[in-house]
């Protein structure tokens, strides 16, 4: 199981608002580098890191926080072949957004499809 | 068992580095392997040989360079989350043009790819963060 030609499930687990800390972002550059090792990745969103997803951020300098707004990098992950996104349900509930809010097509699960997901991973990195 | 380690955040300012040693330092003294210990985002200031704590207090940063001498421990820090926060080695110090270098003895300086890779190749991947 341990040779290099093993494909394992890594899952990102993004638990982070976008700004504020630098988790999001930096968590952002794992994934588009662990995309060259063609394992099988997936991406979950949990409490605010649901914000990271959330469409139309203003965070330049003339319209916000005078940061760059890297959530359009999210669009850029279906050409790394990473098209397994999950918002957990009530983290999205709770903060009044809706799967139409988001910068690209999410699956929304419940905690328990969450933690059954998490339970088959076999590598998860959380941010 | 195989172990990597991940650090996600700096010395002193939180436990995770600590419990990371205490976790790495335990598994190696009961014969397991660890294939390596990656640091990235503030976990990257655990190597910085500039510190300098109180003397009543824990070096961290000792701490860790005494452990990889050790056991031959790879200690990686990532080059991205290090070049932000200013913690160079002396290669990276010249081709930055910068006139000083501060990785600490025991570290190296190199990709996320370092990351994926102890996450392929150990039984359990460890994160030690916030």
């Amino acid at each position: 199981m341990e040779e290099s030609g093993a494909i394992k499930k890594f899952m990102y687990l993004n638990r982070k608002a976008p700004y504020g800390t630098i988790y999001a972002l930096e968590s952002l550059e794992v994934v588009l580098i662990g995309a060259a090792f063609d394992q099988e990745v997936s991406l979950a969103f949990v409490d605010d890191g649901v914000y990271q997803l959330k469409k139309d951020q203003k965070t330049t300098v003339n319209s916000g926080i005078g940061m760059k707004d890297f959530s359009k990098t999210y669009r850029a992950l279906e050409d790394y072949d990473i098209d397994k996104l999950y918002v957990e349900k009530r983290s999205m509930e709770a903060r009044g957004l809706r799967e139409e809010d988001f910068i690209v097509p999410v699956q929304i699960i419940d905690s328990a499809q969450l933690s059954a997901l998490m339970a088959q991973q076999d590598v998860i990195l959380s941010f | 068992m195989k172990f990597g380690i991940l650090v996600n955040e700096g010395p002193y300012q939180h436990q995770a580095s600590d419990s990371a040693y205490h976790f790495t330092k335990a598994a190696l003294e009961k014969g397991h392997e660890i294939f390596r210990v990656f640091f990235y985002h503030d976990g990257v200031n655990n190597g910085t040989r500039l510190t300098v704590p109180p003397q009543d207090d824990r070096n961290v940063i000792n701490r860790w360079s005494e452990l990889a001498k050790q056991y031959n421990l790879d200690l990686v820090v990532c080059i991205a989350a290090a070049q932000r926060r200013g913690i160079l080695d002396e290669n990276e110090a010249k081709r930055q043009g910068k006139d000083a270098y501060n990785l600490a003895d025991g570290f190296r300086i190199s990709g996320l790819g370092q990351l994926i890779e102890a996450g392929i190749q150990s039984d359990r991947l460890i994160v030690f963060g916030d």
